[in-house]
């Protein structure tokens, strides 16, 4: 086993510092040291999305980010995109349209399409689809999910 | 108001365990953390075929951080017994092999050993450090070949039953079975035209997002707590408790949030091991598969051979029908086989059939239960036979199958008499559909566009065991706990038949999936059954809240039990209008007349309720350069009973039938001449994303069972049956050409068309 380092990150606005080995990916940071666990490792070479955040306004795989590659950077996870009391558009749209069935692919839904909508808040459904094409969903055939984006979308 | 004058069946709630799966609070299998928690890793084969000489432990056992190491020497060696799991039937001792070979591996990917460790990277370290002798066997991955003689035997003490009798004959074919009715030879020759027609398909896999995953732990007292996902956790109890020979008592599965299953998170795989690995360290252990141990070490469904015979006269009347149905079960016996030849001509009346099944084992993982396990390999081929005919006698496909369409007091040709069904009504909305009365241009953008149409059944399991448990709280509302992992929102589905029966908003009523110590025994989340049967006994439990009220009212009223009504939602007291008032007001003041009110019920329906039909229209668009098959659209039909949330029963159409498009257009597992699977990955077995779909149009039917007091039928598996049968039509429409062979991928379709001149 090698040395842990120290890492010091933003999660969700919060200042968190984590030692990890220079061989734990970001998500096993996030999951098994930080107990975020609405990041979902689904293949772990960055084919699934289940455990998509943004870092630094990117979207990314965290199961291909290292830990200590997220030194000094700003992530937001699923934990972070809204809360029970106070849910984002996204997530409501999610739940009105029955947009989830199983459920383990949503908080990689969600925060895919809200990297999306920061960056286009009125895409087209054909841009809806080529965003989300990096997220597989097995339960629900897609539809759902891309309406329920569609209606978050900025005066849907 | 909802139609059929119910107050929340047929509305759309949102789910109640919705909000804690959109903010990722909900805790799925991978998802616990326990005290001392050590990670665990399996030693898999890289043969898919060879005797285990000899394992060598000690590397592993000496490198830093691992705690201890497990074969099958350490499991106790279990007699022949068979279980039915609920969608598969097995065989307790091959289970137990398969957990953890024992003298043979019989695919690539076979478990072989354990090891707990401190972090999982450690053990996978130490994996690499188990030495494992094999003696090499030549080994058989396709059906076919495996069931010539010569071929390499995977268990030499396994002799084929044929027609219910044991033979002496060692081969690979488990099974060989037969389904006859009428005289098909007479009634091809009444038969003006006559197709017969092979098909092949390959082995595919359930492709749920999420893993298996297993954590157990074994307390000194002898307990054994084991947290997982599974489709059901008295499933995975009596496995446990028959793989490692304990008392059922001293198992408790606590079932987690389960990331889809599909048919495929019935068996157990990783539990045992994480079992014994516990009980030799005295920590928890938490094992997870990487996405290429679920692709090459858990129950994918099978590849198959068919070759299928159908006639009709030139009237568009069907004579007769003979299908030869090959499945491969994987490295034990049990395929889906015998689904498949109840399934296969099932939307039709046929007077003259004859069906024959095999079960044949070979050196893939062993199969398991697929969504409709069985049907989807039946349909392609007999549907697609159909269209064949259609064309033949120049019928319109659809017509055509409202005319021969199966209906009440016809027989199955593997024996039942069909009750109630919608099979006749789902074709007609089907062919009265705006999409399929609309009209397809046949070419554009360079490509050729055509339109195919196909039917599906499925039996659905309207039967089972279901136990629910309710206490009241003092607001009136009600804690429902159940025995029924939720899938894909079941929760929602059978809080609502509660809440309709007792006059409640389906929000009023908390669910709660518990362990197994916590509710009585229920079976799993399979076959189509849970809307059905946990439903069943929702209502059963509703019912039994009604009664318990009116004995507490009749104590606040001072009146006679028997004199309360009960409508609407409201208790009331004929002679005295002040005696009234709605559940919910009088369960909140019934705990002060004879302490809480609570209510358990466990019930068991007869299962004679009928299957689920479905039609579906497809339009493609196919680059005859390129091979490639895109969807313009698609449409889905099907008989739902009584659609209980609407939404979610268009999503299990949806996801059935992209599941469906899948199997017929990409998925497949590529096997080299070594016996290996060469695409264990989401990138390379090509699952479709949203990019490769439009929106799918559902249209729910619904003919109520009449075995279900709200005429409920299970829905989740019948809409996987008809695409890929429907996409070869469609394709043949574009182009010209018939695709037998599965998947109709990109180079099959290219080559095919080339070869055609199509």
């Amino acid at each position: 086993m090698s040395k842990k380092v120290h890492v010091q990150t933003n999660i969700n606005g919060e200042s968190v510092d984590f030692l990890c080995e220079p061989r734990n990916s970001l998500l096993e940071v996030l999951r098994d040291e930080l107990d975020l666990t609405g990041a979902k490792e689904g293949c772990n070479n960055g084919n699934c999305g289940a455990c998509n955040v943004i870092m630094d306004g990117r979207l990314v795989n965290s199961c291909c980010v290292l830990g200590v590659e997220a030194d000094g950077c700003e992530l937001t996870t699923i934990e972070g995109v809204g809360s029970a009391a106070n849910l984002h558009p996204l997530q409501q749209k999610f739940l009105e349209h029955a947009a989830l069935q199983c459920g383990i692919c949503t908080p990689g839904f969600i925060v895919s399409a809200k990297a999306l909508l920061d960056r286009n808040p009125n895409p087209s459904e054909d841009e809806v689809r080529y965003w989300l094409a990096g997220n597989l969903c097995r339960c629900t055939g897609y539809d759902k999910i891309v309406r329920a984006v569609l209606d978050a979308r900025n005066g849907a | 108001m909802s139609q059929n004058g119910h107050k929340v069946i047929g509305t759309r709630p949102i789910r109640h365990d919705g909000v804690d799966k959109v903010t990722g609070r909900a805790i799925y299998g991978a998802d616990i953390q326990l005290t001392g928690l050590l990670y665990g890793a399996i030693k898999r084969s890289p043969h898919p075929h060879a005797r285990i000489k000899h394992i060598d432990t000690s590397r592993a056992e000496a490198h830093p951080g691992v705690r201890a190491v497990v074969t099958a020497h350490d499991l106790p060696q279990i007699a022949d017994k068979i279980a039915d799991l609920g969608e598969a039937i097995v065989n307790l001792r091959d289970s137990s092999n398969n957990v953890l070979a024992y003298g043979k591996v019989l695919y690539k990917g076979h478990a072989v050993a354990g090891v707990a460790a401190i972090n999982l990277h450690v053990a996978q370290e130490a994996v690499e450090l188990i030495d494992v002798e094999y003696e090499l066997l030549p080994h058989v991955t396709g059906v076919l070949e495996a069931m010539e003689d010569g071929a390499p035997i995977l268990h030499e003490d396994m002799k084929t039953t044929s027609m219910g009798e044991e033979t002496d004959k060692v081969s690979n074919i488990a099974n060989h079975f037969q389904h006859k009715m009428g005289e098909p030879d007479d009634g091809f020759a009444e038969a003006d035209v006559v197709i017969e027609r092979e098909f092949t398909t390959q082995t595919v896999h359930q492709g749920y997002i999420e893993s298996h995953n297993a954590t157990a732990l074994w307390n000194e007292e002898g307990q054994l707590t084991v947290w997982t996902s599974t489709q059901g956790a008295f499933a995975v109890r009596d496995q446990l408790a028959e793989i490692l020979q304990m008392p059922v008592s001293k198992v408790k599965i606590v079932p987690l949030e389960i990331g889809g299953g599909f048919g495929g998170k019935i068996s157990v795989y990783l539990d045992p091991v994480a079992a014994l690995l516990s009980k030799k360290t005295g920590h928890p252990v938490k094992m997870t598969m990487t996405r290429d141990e679920v692709f090459e070490a858990t129950g994918p469904t099978p590849g198959s051979y068919l070759k299928v015979k159908m006639g009709a006269t030139s009237d568009g009347r069907l004579t007769a029908a003979t299908a030869y149905m090959a499945y491969e079960a994987g490295a034990y016996p049990g395929s889906p086989v015998g689904a498949g030849a109840g399934c296969i001509f099932t939307p039709y009346d046929i007077p003259n059939v004859q069906i024959d099944g095999y079960d044949v084992c070979v050196n893939k993982p062993k199969t398991n239960a697929y969504r409709a396990p069985g049907a989807t390999n039946a349909a392609y081929a007999s549907e697609t036979v159909v269209d064949e005919i259609c064309e033949k006698i120049g019928m319109d496909p659809l017509e055509f199958r409202v005319k021969n369409g199966a209906k009440e007091g016809g027989r199955r040709a593997d024996g039942p008499v069909h009750p109630r069904i919608g099979c006749i009504e789902t074709t007609q909305a089907a062919l009265n559909s705006e999409h399929y009365q609309s009209t397809l241009e046949k070419t554009a953008n360079g490509k050729v566009r055509g339109r195919g149409v196909a039917s599906g059944y499925w039996f659905n399991f309207n039967g089972g065991r279901s136990a629910i448990s309710v206490s009241i709280n003092p607001d009136g509302t009600i804690n429902m706990l159940e025995g029924s992992t939720d899938i894909g929102g079941s929760r929602a589905s059978i809080a609502m038949q509660l809440a309709e029966t007792i006059g409640l908003e389906a929000t009023d009523i908390k669910p709660y999936v518990v362990d197994t110590d916590s509710i009585g025994y229920t079976d799993v989340t399979g076959g189509s059954r849970t809307t059905f049967g946990t439903g069943y006994a929702a209502h059963a439990t509703g019912l039994a809240l009604i009664r318990e009220i009116k004995e507490r009212a009749s104590k606040l009223w001072d009146v006679p039990a028997d004199a309360i009504d009960f409508a609407d939602g409201v208790f009331s007291y004929k002679d005295d209008a002040e005696k009234r008032g709605t559940f919910k007001e009088v369960a909140s003041q019934a705990g002060d007349a004879g302490g809480p009110v609570v209510a358990q019920v466990s019930t068991n329906p007869d299962g004679s309720g009928g299957g689920a039909f479905a039609t579906h229209v497809v339009d493609v668009e196919v680059d005859r350069e390129t091979g490639k098959v895109d969807i313009l659209r698609y449409t889905a039909v099907q008989d739902a009973g009584t659609a209980i949330h609407p939404s979610y029963v268009e999503g299990q159409m949806q996801g059935g039938v992209v599941q469906g498009i899948g199997w017929g257009l990409n998925e497949e597992y590529i096997y080299n001449d070594e016996g290996s699977m060469t695409n264990a990955s989401f990138l390379d077995y090509r699952m479709p994303t949203t990019l490769d779909l439009p929106m799918i149009e559902t249209i729910i039917v619904e003919v109520p069972n009449e075995s279900h007091p709200y005429g409920v039928r299970g829905v989740g598996e019948v809409p996987i049956v008809p695409p890929p049968a429907a996409l070869s039509n469609a394709i043949y429409d574009a182009t010209g050409v018939r695709l037998r062979d599965l998947p109709m991928s990109p180079p099959r379709v290219q080559k095919a068309v080339a070869e055609n001149g199509g």
